[in-house]
């Protein structure tokens, strides 16, 4: 029995039990003639939480938006490689990147709730628009997504006030709900917490331990600690390559590259 | 050395704080003379049967402007159902989907040159298009002459209005499943709504006060309105018509039609903010009041 054995075990360990709701394979991904993102292959388990980390520019925030196909949106970035869910290609030519945006919903970093609309209408955006208009139905969807994002108990008087007068903290809550509305099966969140205080994170990150019993969640962070707090995996990324993937224990604790073990440490970042 | 350099830097800021607010008041001069002439001299014209009757031949002491009052209301109304939109979705295509395209460029470097043309032109271009193809002058020409006037800015201020929505609603939107059609009419627009009523409402006034297409196009009349396919009155028209003419009277008139005009302007203004801002900053003439101030 070698070393190598022993270290690999966390991993088959991790094969054997778990079912994959997502698998990128060579995945790059450009932006005119920068190469951002370079030969990402990662997969993500049901119902867990993988947080990617790396120092800012190293390509996180880019991979994540290729799992929605977000990079639609934006001129001149371009992605090669397969993005799987559920064995379905997101990047099969023949589909509409909105079939698979209904089933991966995404926190952005900065709280956007839409400020014409009440708290109400914002949970209920992507269904309503979607053409649901059953008023029953769209009450229930309101109480169940604002108690997952242990929001209801705040805002369950004031409904139909703006969603603008909600605090940093309640917003991005508000954003969370909106997303579980359209009833996604993988949750992104691109730094959900950076923006806001700690009171309002601690809340952030509770959310997301309730939400990980029924979701696949795959975080972005720039905070170490965020990502030992509320995820089972994580992957750290540096200048656009994946270095290290695995249990979050074991890359914080037992780093198998030295790059990761220097970025865990606190020495460069 | 450090104090003497801040003691001038403060004094240079004093100076140039005086002067932008000089400038700001020499441009605000002339608006305020003008209104204060407006009113000044038209006032004095109002009379009940002034705004109301159709005006008589000058001498005979009746001078009205009824059917100019009405004409104007309803060239308004009629350029802004023809001409916004066009205006508004041919915005809504420069901002969300020609972009940067070719196509895009091409319509947005016609649509400014459109905006500089001079109104007369355009009447012109309505009395070839729809008057002599219809053979007589009309409501319908004029209407249409107008809503050239109009289109343009309208389109110019859609785009510019909803290039202002941050792009991370769309986003947002996106991540939701929704279909850019969708995004752009529920959520971009509905932001958007205010720098778009606000290019209409500019392009209004534009219109309301435009006389050389209506000369081409409606010519005017001493009738109220029965039919958009005969001749009617503006009021534009009516105070260059007053203004042509040697009587005392007549000049009263007009400076009291111009004032009207500047009325039914306002009118028009404060009507459309009150319906359609409503829940902006607060409610009624408070909330209008402080349209000037940008959403978080």
């Amino acid at each position: 029995m070698s070393v190598l054995t022993k270290q690999k075990k966390p991993d088959s360990e991790l094969d054997r039990e778990q079912r994959y709701k997502m698998v990128t394979e060579n995945v790059n991904i450009y932006y005119g003639d920068v190469h951002a993102v370079k030969d990402l292959s990662m997969r993500f388990p049901e119902r867990s939480v993988t947080a990617l980390i790396g120092p800012s520019g190293c390509g996180k925030t880019t991979y994540l938006r290729c799992l929605n196909r977000m990079h639609d949106m934006t001129q001149n970035a371009r992605v090669e490689g397969r993005v799987l869910l559920d064995d379905a290609d997101l990047y099969d030519g023949n589909v509409d990147p909105i079939y698979h945006r209904r089933k991966v919903g995404m926190v952005f970093q900065k709280p956007n709730p839409f400020p014409t609309m009440s708290i109400y209408d914002n949970v209920v955006a992507g269904v309503k628009l979607n053409g649901v208009r059953n008023r029953k139905i769209l009450d229930e969807i309101v109480e169940d997504c604002l108690n997952m994002a242990y929001l209801w108990d705040e805002v369950r008087d004031i409904l139909r006030k703006p969603a603008m007068e909600l605090s940093g903290g309640q917003q991005q809550r508000l954003c969370i709900a909106r997303a579980l509305a359209i009833q996604p099966e993988v949750l992104l969140m691109d730094e959900p917490a950076s923006a806001l205080d700690p009171i309002a994170t601690q809340k952030i990150e509770e959310t997301i331990n309730e939400l990980k019993q029924d979701y696949c969640i795959i975080i972005v962070t720039h905070n170490m600690q965020q990502a030992m707090r509320c995820s089972d995996y994580t992957g750290f990324m540096y200048l656009g390559s994946l270095i290290e993937h695995g249990r979050t224990k074991q890359v914080f604790e037992r780093p198998r590259d030295r790059l990761t073990a220097k970025y865990v440490e606190g020495q460069f970042g | 050395m450090f104090k003497s350099n801040v003691q001038r830097r403060l004094w240079m800021d004093k100076v140039m704080v005086g002067t932008v607010a000089a400038c700001a008041m020499v441009a605000i001069v002339p608006l305020l003379w003008i209104l204060a002439t407006a009113v000044y001299s038209g006032l004095p014209a109002l009379s009940w049967e002034f705004l109301t009757q159709e005006p008589g031949a000058v001498g005979a002491g009746l001078i009205s402007i009824g059917p100019a009052i009405q004409g104007t209301i309803i060239l308004i109304g009629l350029s802004t159902l023809l001409g916004t939109p066009v205006g508004i979705m041919g915005g809504i295509y420069l901002a969300e989907f020609g972009q940067g395209g070719w196509l895009a460029k091409q319509i947005r470097f016609f649509m400014d040159v459109f905006i500089q043309v001079p109104s007369i032109v355009l009447g012109i271009f309505a009395f070839l298009a729809v008057v002599l193809i219809l053979g007589h002058f009309s409501v319908w020409a004029g209407g249409f002459a107008l809503s050239l006037i109009m289109f343009p800015i309208v389109a110019r201020a859609t785009e510019e209005a909803i290039r202002m929505v941050p792009w991370t609603y769309r986003e947002a939107g996106a991540a939701l499943g929704l279909t850019k059609m969708i995004i752009t009419l529920r959520i971009v627009l509905s932001q958007a709504k205010k720098g778009i009523i606000t290019g209409v409402l500019l392009s209004v006034s534009r219109v309301g006060g435009e006389t050389a297409p209506l000369i081409m196009t409606v010519v005017g009349s001493s009738v109220f309105f029965d039919d958009f396919d005969t001749p009617m009155d503006a009021l534009p028209l009516r105070i260059w018509r007053f203004s042509l003419q040697p009587y005392d009277e007549a000049r009263i008139a007009g400076w009291g039609a111009a004032f009207t005009l500047l009325l039914v302007i306002f009118a028009i203004h404060l009507g459309v903010r009150l319906f359609f801002m409503r829940e902006h900053g607060g409610k009624g003439l408070r909330g209008v009041l402080q349209l000037g101030r940008r959403v978080k």
